[in-house]
């Protein structure tokens, strides 16, 4: 029906078209000439107006129908099915009623549920049915309105510019809406969240349980939401990754750019393209499966005792995923340094080893801080490979060989398979997506400050 | 010091000499110098081609370059004078598809040889570049950067003591001296490119090679640098590409012409520019070509 | 002073051959080898790392590339399947009875359930699904391959180790007796495992495939690009072309920016509450996947767009200008078509990120367990990265071979998505 929806808009615009050129042409009895535009432009004229906002009211009737049958659902109950329920029960019944509509039988329902989904099924077939008849009717309003403005003089080309000048404002938009959506759906469900759970508490506090309790001593039967412990668990696991990811990428770098023979650089360049372009969920895998095995069997040979999700295979792993990325993050402020410093230092009887270290290396640095600080910032972003590697209980530790968890690893554990947004837990990881969006965009503004001055320093 | 230490240092020259061919004479007649020069030998290249991976750059070049004067490189661009001036002090060997061969001697001592450490020779053969590039570091430390990498001052007073005089023989000192520790890279361009001379000097170079050194310059700090090539010509030798004949012909003693790799004519910079052998010359000095 | 100057001057003062000196330069040598073996010894960490991670995934995929099947003949019993409705039937004691056969001997009932256990759990549904495609067999017996129950899969592979003593293996003596009876029998085959691209997602890592996966990622992209790509070159048109400069558009160039660095998971956020719970659209659903995808793609379509945009010289804009043409005309009849092929390989490398990304998808219940293929956007479905992730996490151990391989194909498809955009750079790529 939506496909019937689309295609209505689809036929209603080509014919307007036509009917557009058409006319052009009729006004003036085929002599092109005394046409402003082409009829060609006539015509996109009225398609663009008929298409666009029809196809826009699609959109927005189709993603507000939902809501909307389901608040009509939730009115058309008989009082004894809504009375003392909570909005959660009442949303389980509206599942129930969506599943029985579709045909999914469990066992027999009953009549009152099987009422709503005849109900549910009728609702929808109406809306399905509005959306087609109103589309089309505003549809054909605009095609009599956009045909009675055609005439020789009419500027149809600078009208269809104009059009096409607000498409591409309103898409260029999109990234701002994108960042507008993000901070509203962020803040608003954190707001929700603070009401429930003190904001002080939240950064503070060292204890981090917000499991429904079902274990002795716990703090509280609510649980409890201190972050601080997942705070050091992100920090250490971040700074572990750094710990390898930097002097590797950054020795790759000095050595691809300084020493390297363009044919061993174009052998080299593709293999970390590679590695950057890997899935985070298979650097996540390869750390289960290789990484956190194999440090376990090597802390059990000098006797040290390593968690199977210790920080440091993550970490490691982690570790391994930025290499790429600070690798051709310095390679770009190392290049940027103009050739002549170089070339004077080497001119003045400079080791390549002292110019690396004494000119290059200093004159770089504004870039390569850049480069790391948008690495610690993709480190803590970072989500699968502590999923799948690091721990799900928040310990207060900055021993790298015990387990601990993280920010994302809270997000994500405490949103799979729960998507009521009314209790504390759920809503603590939009807390704590906030705080990781608000620290991520902090690191990135400040980082790519820092490189874009630096590169004005050197253009 | 170890008996190994000769085949240990011949190891550690051939890092950066694999990609250069042995000097070798081509021909008779070019052994002799096609200039006689009223002072000291200080270069003698010969036989020189220069390749950058498969285009040839230089094309049998053969030029000798006296002591205490200052010789003039000029041409179109592209002629390959800056090419030449950087094997001078080898300075192509960081370039990795450029390929030198041909000879080049220093006070009668084969450079292109393994036995040659090109940083060693770069420390006596100092360079100018054609943008003035201070390392963005102070001022001092821009001037005492060869000395200390080459050992050159045994403590801090003698370190300081060649900054200085190093300095002053650059015409730099008086107008810096209360900024030793500020960034060179704060100058304006006609100081930064004296600093750069500074730093050059500072590790008491027989020879300095200026690869266009004024070519960012208004005329008065031009003629600063202009004035202090004539003074530091007493102490040592300078060769200096330029795209401008009035320099040239203004502070050089002999010029050599180059048009499309190949040297045309060498000679004192008066006959060069008044009565030229050759009809290229003629053309490029008068504007026809260039 | 003056005779510092004197000494600078003198040209012997420094002798450059002395031993010292050769030492100090052998020296200053040393440091500069031992950077660029650190150089190096970096990159040779890099390599070998990526060595072990595509090694150890390879090694560890081996054991799924076949899989063990049994062959045995099915009598398809009228009298337990009924001919009017094929899918209703008793075939798991049609699967009993072919099993069986080869055991004469084994008459407890204990011992002749857990010798129909060496099949897949799945295989009386595999009989049931070909008699309802072929009803023509009825009453008839068929003979057809099918796949072994993952312990014996495993044992059969090599991978659980006859030679450990008994309580270290998840099968017993006994159990591999039997198993050694159709060994001896000539039943077991191991063809290349199919099953895992073409069969849909199951509890059973035997006879679960990436089919759903692979679909459900299709239409995750499709939506993805639909979106992304008009919008991203509407977007880098009017930022090049258009836009001039004002405070609202370096607003908006800051924020593309920002938003290409801002952590997966916190799109997955925005998924969760503005189009599952403010928009209320479907759980799980590819729509909502690549509406979710397509707001991270933007930014790397757009920066991508914009650079294809700006190599087009301007020569050619002003050329078409001064033709007469309008600055409309100008960018869709000459600067687009010019800039295409980089716009397209931007557009592919963004898709391909696209296709490895997992934690948004996550969020917005992509990892469900889902046992047929979406028919539509709306449908609930699972991706290639979310399948592996779900595997990744199963006990099972058939799973973890399965996992290495959902990753290699995975590899494989991003490998093919990044061949194509470079070839389309290297193809197109023009030098103005």
């Amino acid at each position: 029906m939506t496909t019937l929806a689309f295609a209505s808009i689809l036929i209603m615009s080509a014919m307007g078209y036509f009917i557009g050129r058409r006319r052009s042409l009729a006004i003036v009895n085929g002599e092109r000439y005394r046409l402003h535009s082409r009829p060609v432009y006539h015509g996109a004229f009225v398609a663009l107006w008929i298409g666009i906002p029809t196809t826009l009211f699609v959109l927005l009737w189709l993603l507000f129908q939902y809501s909307v049958i389901d608040s009509l659902l939730i009115g058309s109950m008989s009082a004894d099915l809504t009375e003392g329920r909570s909005g959660e029960q009442v949303q389980l019944i509206l599942n129930e009623v969506k599943s029985i509509a579709a045909g999914n039988f469990f066992n027999i329902p009953s009549p009152e549920i099987q009422d709503l989904a005849n109900t549910y099924n009728a609702l929808v077939a109406k809306f399905r049915w509005m959306l087609v008849a109103s589309a089309i009717v505003i549809a054909a309003a605009i095609l009599l309105f956009t045909l009675s403005r055609i005439s020789d003089s009419f500027r149809a080309r600078q009208g269809v510019e104009k059009v096409l000048d607000g498409v591409m404002i309103g898409c260029s938009l999109i990234a701002i809406l994108t960042t507008l959506g993000i901070v509203v759906s962020l803040v608003v469900e954190s707001l929700r969240f603070f009401s429930k759970v003190p904001f002080y508490e939240f950064l503070f506090g060292l204890n981090w349980e917000p499991q429904i309790p079902i274990r002795e001593g716990q703090v509280a039967a609510e649980g409890a939401f201190g972050a601080i412990p997942v705070f050091t668990g992100t920090l250490l696991i971040a700074g572990i990754s750094l710990l390898v990811a930097v002097p590797i990428g950054l020795l790759a770098a000095i050595y691809l750019t300084q020493y390297a023979k363009s044919r061993l650089r174009a052998f080299i360049k593709p293999l970390l393209e590679f590695l950057a372009g890997v899935p985070t969920v298979v650097y996540g895998f390869f750390a289960v499966l290789v990484v956190a095995p194999a440090m376990k069997e090597w802390g059990a040979g000098i006797g040290l005792d390593i968690a199977p999700n210790s920080a440091i295979a993550a970490g490691a792993v982690m570790g391994i995923m930025l290499i790429p990325f600070v690798s051709s993050l310095s390679d770009d402020a190392i290049s940027a340094v103009p050739q002549s410093l170089t070339d004077s230092s080497l001119g003045l009887g400079a080791t390549k080893g002292e110019t690396i270290l004494n000119i290059l290396l200093p004159a770089a640095l504004p870039g390569i801080i850049g480069g790391i600080l948008l690495a610690a910032s993709r480190a803590i972003g970072e989500t699968m490979i502590v999923v799948m590697a690091a721990g799900l209980i928040a310990t207060l530790t900055l021993n790298p060989f015990e387990a601990v968890t993280t920010v994302t690893v809270q997000i994500v554990t405490l949103l799979i398979g729960d998507t009521a947004f009314d209790n504390p837990k759920t809503l603590s990881a939009f807390a704590l997506g906030l705080l990781l969006f608000i620290v991520t965009l902090f690191l990135n503004v400040i980082a790519l400050r820092i490189v874009q001055k630096y590169r004005e320093k050197y253009d | 010091m170890e008996p190994n230490m000769s085949t240990e240092y011949l190891d550690i020259a051939n890092l950066e000499n694999s990609n250069v061919e042995q000097g070798r004479p081509r021909s008779e007649a070019a052994e002799t110098p096609d200039i006689t020069l009223d002072t000291d030998l200080k270069f003698r290249a010969r036989n020189i081609d220069v390749f950058y991976d498969t285009n040839q750059a230089l094309f049998d070049v053969s030029l000798d370059i006296g002591d205490n004067a200052i010789t003039a490189l000029i041409g179109p661009s592209g002629c390959g004078k800056t090419t030449f001036l950087r094997c001078l002090n080898r300075m192509n060997d960081v370039i990795d598809i450029c390929r030198v061969t041909g000879s080049v001697e220093l006070d009668g001592d084969e450079i292109y040889t393994d036995k040659v450490d090109p940083v060693l020779l770069r420390a006596r053969v100092g360079m100018v570049f054609q943008k003035p590039n201070p390392f963005p570091k102070s001022i001092f430390d821009n001037v005492a950067y060869g000395p200390k990498i080459h050992g050159l001052a045994a403590d801090k007073t003698e370190l300081e003591e060649i900054v200085v005089n190093s300095l002053k023989k650059a015409g730099l000192f008086d107008e810096v001296k209360d900024r030793l520790a500020e960034p060179g890279t704060g100058l304006s361009g006609g100081q930064q490119q004296r600093l750069c001379i500074a730093r050059a000097i500072a590790t008491q170079p027989e020879a300095i090679l200026m690869d266009e050194p004024c070519s960012a310059l208004d005329p008065i700090a031009t003629a600063r640098i202009e004035e202090l090539m004539g003074e530091l010509k007493e102490s040592l030798a300078i060769v200096i590409v330029t795209h401008s004949m009035q320099q040239a012909a203004r502070v050089s003693q002999r010029t050599a012409f180059f048009h499309l790799g190949t040297l045309v004519e060498c000679g004192e910079t008066e006959q060069i520019f008044t009565n030229p052998h050759d009809d290229r010359t003629q053309s490029y000095i008068t504007g026809r070509i260039g | 002073m003056t005779d510092i100057l004197d000494k600078i001057d003198s040209k012997a003062l420094h002798d450059w051959n002395s031993p010292e000196n050769r030492r100090r330069v052998q020296k200053r040598y040393a440091r500069d080898r031992l950077l660029k073996i650190a150089g190096l010894t970096a990159i040779g960490l890099a390599v070998l790392l990526l060595g072990i991670l595509v090694t150890s995934l390879l090694y560890s995929a081996r054991s799924a590339v076949t899989q063990s099947m049994v062959e045995l003949e099915y009598f398809i019993d009228p009298a337990k399947v009924s001919r009017d409705a094929p899918e209703r039937g008793s075939y798991r004691s049609i699967v009993k009875k072919a099993v069986l056969t080869h055991y004469p001997e084994v008459t407890n009932r204990r011992q002749q359930r857990k010798i129909v256990k060496i099949l897949s759990g799945g295989v009386s549904y595999l009989v049931r699904d070909h008699v309802v495609a072929n009803p023509d067999v009825m009453g008839k017996t068929i003979s057809l391959k099918l796949p072994l129950s993952d312990p014996f899969d495993q044992l059969n592979k090599g991978v659980i180790r006859r030679d450990l003593p008994e309580n270290q293996r998840r099968v017993s003596d006994k159990e591999i007796a039997w198993f050694d009876v159709m060994v001896k029998k000539d039943l077991i085959h191991n063809p290349i495992n199919w099953g895992l691209i073409f069969n849909n997602d199951s509890r059973r890592p035997e006879v679960a495939g990436l089919r759903g996966a692979i679909v459900g990622s299709f239409y995750i992209l499709l939506v993805c690009f639909l979106i992304s790509f008009p919008v991203g070159i509407a977007a880098a048109v009017y930022l090049e072309e258009f836009a001039r400069k004002s405070r609202m558009n370096d607003i908006i160039e800051v924020n593309i920016n920002n938003l290409a660095a801002v952590p997966s998971v916190v799109f997955g956020l925005l998924g969760l509450a503005v189009f599952l719970g403010f928009f209320g659209l479907p759980r799980s659903a590819p729509l909502v996947g690549g509406m979710v995808l397509s707001l991270m793609t933007l930014p790397t379509i757009i920066i991508a767009a914009r650079a294809a945009l700006k190599a087009v010289p301007p020569s050619i804009r002003e050329a078409a200008l001064g033709m007469g043409a309008s600055r409309h005309q100008v960018i869709q009849h000459h600067v687009l078509p010019l800039a295409m092929p980089g716009i397209l390989t931007g557009t592919i490398i963004g898709l391909a990120q696209a296709l490895g990304e997992t934690a948004p998808l996550l969020l917005i219940g992509m990892n469900a367990f889902i046992t047929s293929d979406p028919g539509s956007i709306m449908e609930p479905a699972t991706a290639l990265p979310t399948q592996i992730y779900s595997w990744a996490d199963s006990p099972e151990r058939g799973f973890t071979s399965r996992t290495s391989a959902a990753i290699i194909v995975l590899l494989g498809f991003l490998v093919i998505m990044n061949t194509v955009a470079i070839i389309l750079r290297q193809k197109f790529e023009k030098k103005w």
